[in-house]
């Protein structure tokens, strides 16, 4: 034989072998890293090749009204495609930021599924989900529509100007967000991409003393003072508090809050005993106190809940700050919450929902920034429906809130938001805050408008303006908030 | 007789032949789809990248293809016996490597190292050929084997006296180069320990005291062992090469086993080898990080640091999952340094896929089965220890890199044969792949050459199972008749070795042949430790 003949062939065999158990153990080893150990590896944080994926391909665009308001950059770099932004600040509450060294926010995150061309949704074979894996390819970016109105959205920002503040608007029928603004606001582009520079705009927007990333609209709640009087007046409707808006309440000026020495009292006169008319024109608060007391803690949480407050699910689609009335408290505590004061808090989108609930009879539709969703070649994956989120108050309630808020605007503290040839119907406040009521108020205005022959309002708004430069009291909130309402509204209608 | 290279035929009766086939028409067939698959390869890298075929594609295939037709025409023209697989894997893997290299070399624009290594592997080419044309009969080199360790302790002294490179001094500068002579050394011990070894493993073959069921080496031959043992500590420590110093060390431990069939050269072999390393690993810093980072490779995560390379080229490995990213879409270059050398794995591993890093380990294997076939059937034991130790390099160099990468065990910069940058590696990898060409062209050409042996060789095969005990002990009688001659050993010691019919007379006729004497109170012709155990049992 060949082999065995000659010296050493015995060893020689087993040095041969021995390299066969050498490449044996790299084999099965290599099979472990590269297939049984792969998900771990994969999903590890700091490998970045899932980073590298997603900033591979230009990004899905955010569109308002047909057009895009973001776009994409190539910048040749490791995270090749960085986004850009047409007119940054005045959408960047509803945008968000994409940045390749801070992540998502807003609807860049809740609708990052698809911008990013990941969503399952995009594949061009549903029944395949496995395809893209298999194949490694990614679908191109698909594009979110936004219900936002380009104009509403404008005016509500030049309206708010370099005072610090928030709108939303929605379409009182449909739950549509038509403006979400937010300033001061920023430029989102700053954060997009990597480098220092990146890192310093970070670092100067989050250390900012007037917080321009925070988005007042949706995450920010403040106490919602008089504006919050629709709500109480809506319990004291419904509850059969009160059946008449012309009938005195029988409430005293000052109100002495139940079980305490302290007394309310009023910014104007004539609130003795007056009327809900009365009192909700001018804005009493002695007898909204009162009203509330009346109505109880159970019957008015309840109301509240049926506005939407105390909701902490409510997406549009990105989450929404819990607007809260706390009911669990004593009457003296109950007294202040239905004016809008002590812990109650609300985002300004909740109270434009108030404000929606009276324009579209009662009903609370869900309020929704996202019309539909489309692959790039345009073709639709996802629409959102109208969906009803609560009845808030009986529709015979809802009329007669209407005619409230329409007296407000014709010839109460909402003059400055009148709208000549349609009818308007608005709630000013003036929220007292900090330490002993000591910091300056947050004007408050919410509102509706209906066009002249239009078969609904078309439109309900909130605007809060924080350290309003007035000290004028309640009248703050129609002085400084109502003319922005009023713009909003009218962008809107002149569509 | 059979063909030498095919062990399956063994049960059969070998049918005389005349001529063997050459398998030339075989090997240039395998080197033209080598270097087409490099092609493909190249032309794959600009498909992904930029969407066009690369416009030096013709030139790349071309040019490697005329280095590849060269080394075919010189291996036709001297070494027309030779494996037909050797040219060819080379070729591939050479091949392969450039398009890695290439691949990577996109995404560092500044620093590009593709052209550097086709100069490198066109001079190993080129040396391939020297070694082929030139190196006639391979017993030639048995002469320089002590001339090869002084240069061998030569090139690896050299780097010590020039600055330390990334915390090993293993490299020197010349002329704008850089050289390891490291690489160039590993032939050069492998030629030693095949000469030293086959010139006196009869004396390392004696036993010494048994323990256990291990046949321990005297204490006089451990000498040499030690030497190597503290020679392959000397290089670790002052070189700080943990790899070069694993890959001398069980080069030879595996030589020496060869040579003298001893497990205890094994068991003396890892001890020390594992003495050395674990107290290498507690006191050199430099070693004993690469064990944490082996042990807990994403302890520097965890840390906050982010990544380091081992951590990266799991995650490239991983990321290539069964088939691969596909030939430039991968992100290995995330490796950061090193990624063109000793983690060119990684990024064939991420692109390739497990499909193609196991096809490249199985090249690899393939590769050093033929080498130590080749050393089956070469006759002499020198070729026969040249042959395995070549093999051997290869085989150890593959598994300590490629260990290392895939976290199998603690990472020690080495070279991927051919795949690597790295130009010394290289053209030493060329040099083995000739020495392992002209080894297999003279075990079938000398079988060629010598027709009459054949009948004689094909009895003893049939006797290999040891039924025909007449003959064996006629054999027998004849070591006798060898050793009661006196010295008649002015036979070329390979001739007597070819006679020889099995390997067990075989041991004992150089025990008896050994110039040491006999050992004290051994009966010659029982030296193995099976015997003993079995004499002892009753």
């Amino acid at each position: 034989m060949t082999g065995n003949g000659r010296p050493m062939t015995r060893y020689i065999r087993h040095s041969a072998a021995f390299c066969a158990l050498l490449l044996l153990a790299l084999l099965v080893n290599a099979a472990r890293v590269q297939v049984v150990r792969a998900g771990t590896y994969d999903g590890n944080p700091a490998n970045r090749r899932s980073a590298i994926a997603r900033y591979g391909q230009p990004r899905g665009d955010i569109l308002v009204g047909g057009g895009a308001v973001t776009g994409s950059r190539d910048s040749g770099g490791r995270l090749r495609y960085e986004r850009s932004y047409r007119n940054g600040p005045l959408y960047a509450p509803v945008t968000g930021f994409a940045s390749q060294m801070y992540g998502t926010a807003f609807l860049e995150e809740a609708a990052d599924g698809v911008l990013a061309g990941t969503d399952p949704l995009l594949s061009p074979f549903p029944l395949l989900p496995l395809w893209n894996d298999f194949i490694r390819a990614r679908d191109p970016g698909g594009n979110v529509e936004t219900t936002l109105h380009a104009k509403a959205q404008r005016a509500a920002y030049s309206g708010l100007g370099a005072r610090r503040g928030a709108v939303a608007a929605l379409e009182p029928s449909t739950g549509r967000v038509l403006a979400l603004v937010s300033t001061p606001s920023y430029d989102p582009g700053e954060l997009s991409g990597t480098g220092p520079s990146v890192a310093r705009a970070w670092a100067r927007l989050n250390g900012a003393a007037d917080r321009p990333m925070l988005n007042r609209a949706v995450r920010q709640t403040y106490p919602p003072g008089s504006t919050f009087k629709v709500v109480t007046a809506a319990a004291a409707l419904d509850s059969g508090v009160v059946r008449d808006v012309d009938e005195p309440t029988g409430s005293p000026d000052p109100y002495r809050l139940p079980g305490s020495s302290t007394s309310l009292t009023n910014e104007v006169g004539g609130c003795e005993d007056a009327s809900l008319r009365y009192a909700f024109q001018w804005s009493c608060n002695t007898v909204f106190a009162g009203l509330g007391v009346d109505v109880g803690p159970a019957r008015m949480r309840a109301t509240a809940a049926g506005f939407g407050f105390n909701d902490a699910t409510l997406r549009i689609p990105f989450a929404v700050s819990p607007s809260t009335f706390d009911a669990r408290t004593d009457k003296a505590q109950l007294a202040l919450s239905s004016i809008g004061q002590y812990n109650t808090r609300a985002t300004p989108l909740q109270m434009a929902m108030v404000a929606a609930a009276v324009a579209n009879g009662g009903s609370v539709r869900t309020p929704h920034l996202v019309e539909r969703m489309t692959t790039a070649d345009g073709d639709t994956v996802l629409a959102t429906g109208q969906r009803t989120l609560r009845q808030a108050m009986n529709p015979g309630t809802a009329v007669r809130l209407r005619e409230l808020m329409r007296d407000v605007v014709e010839r109460g503290t909402g003059t400055n938001a009148a709208i000549p040839g349609a009818t308007v119907g608005g709630k000013s406040g003036t929220a007292q805050h900090g330490i002993h009521n000591s910091g300056t108020p947050y004007a408050w205005f919410v509102a509706w408008a209906q066009a002249e022959g239009a078969m609904e309002p078309a439109v309900a708004v909130a605007v809060v303006i924080e350290h309003a430069a007035a000290d004028r009291g309640d009248i703050s909130g129609g002085g400084d908030a109502a003319p922005v309402a009023r713009a909003v509204m009218k962008a809107v209608l002149d569509r | 007789m059979p063909s030498p290279g095919t062990t399956t035929a063994q049960a059969d009766p070998p049918a005389p032949v005349v001529r063997l086939p050459r398998r030339r028409g075989i090997e240039f067939a395998l080197v033209v789809v080598a270097v087409l698959l490099s092609l493909y390869g190249y032309c794959d890298v600009g498909l992904a990248r930029t969407g066009s075929v690369p416009p030096g594609a013709v030139g790349h295939g071309a040019g490697l293809g005329a280095l590849a037709l060269l080394a075919h025409l010189a291996v036709r023209l001297r070494a027309p016996c030779a494996d037909p697989l050797l040219l060819p894997i080379a070729v591939l893997l050479n091949g392969l490597g450039l398009v890695l290299i290439h691949r990577l070399d996109l995404e560092t624009p500044a620093d590009r190292a593709a052209p550097t290594q086709l100069v490198w592997s066109t001079l190993g080419v080129g040396l391939f050929i020297a070694v082929v044309m030139l190196l006639r009969d391979h017993r030639v080199l048995q002469r320089y084997t002590y001339v090869s360790v002084v240069a061998a302790l030569a090139l690896l002294v050299l780097p010590i006296f020039f600055p330390s490179v990334n915390g090993a001094r293993i490299w020197i500068r010349v002329a704008g180069f850089s050289i390891q002579p490291g690489e160039f050394a590993k032939v050069m011990l492998a030629l030693f320990f095949a000469g030293y070894l086959a010139a006196n493993r009869t004396a390392l073959a004696y036993t010494g005291r048994r323990l256990w069921l291990l046949q321990l080496p005297t204490g006089r031959v451990l000498g040499p062992i030690l030497t190597v043992w503290l020679l392959s500590v000397g290089v670790l420590v002052l070189e700080r090469d943990l790899g070069t110093s694993l890959l001398f060390f069980g080069l030879f431990v595996i030589l020496l086993y060869v040579a003298t069939g001893r497990t205890g050269w094994i068991a003396v072999g890892l001890l020390l080898a594992a003495c050395g390393a674990f107290a290498v690993g507690w006191l050199e810093p430099h070693v004993h990080s690469r064990v944490e980072d082996w042990l807990h490779p994403f302890a520097s995560i965890e840390a906050g640091r982010g990544p380091n390379q081992l951590a990266q080229s799991l995650f490239a490995f991983a990321a290539g999952g069964f088939l691969g990213t596909g030939l430039g879409l991968g992100h290995s270059v995330l490796i950061g340094f090193a990624v063109k050398s000793d983690f060119i794995l990684a990024t064939a591993g991420e692109e390739l896929g497990l499909a193609g890093l196991s096809a490249i380990f199985l090249l690899y294997g393939l590769l050093v089965e033929r080498g130590i076939r080749a050393g089956l059937s070469v006759r002499d034991p020198f070729g026969r220890l040249l042959a395995v130790g070549l093999a051997s390099i290869v085989a150890l160099q593959v598994f300590v890199i490629a260990g290392g990468v895939t976290g199998l065990i603690p990472l020690t910069g080495m070279a991927m044969p051919f795949l690597a940058q790295g130009g010394s590696s290289v053209v030493t990898n060329w040099i083995i792949v000739a020495l392992l060409i002209r080894l297999s062209d003279s075990a079938r050409r000398r079988a060629e050459e010598e027709p009459h042996e054949k009948p004689d060789d094909g009895q003893d095969g049939r006797q290999d199972g040891g039924q025909d005990g007449g003959r064996r002990g006629g054999q027998l009688g004849e070591q006798h008749r060898e050793l009661h001659g006196g010295q008649r050993g002015d036979r070329p010691r390979e001739q007597q070795e070819e006679r020889r019919p099995d390997q067990h007379r075989g041991r004992a006729g150089d025990r008896h042949r050994g110039r040491h004497g006999r050992p004290r109170g051994e009966p010659y012709g029982e030296p193995r430790g099976e015997r003993h155990g079995e004499e002892a049992a009753p």
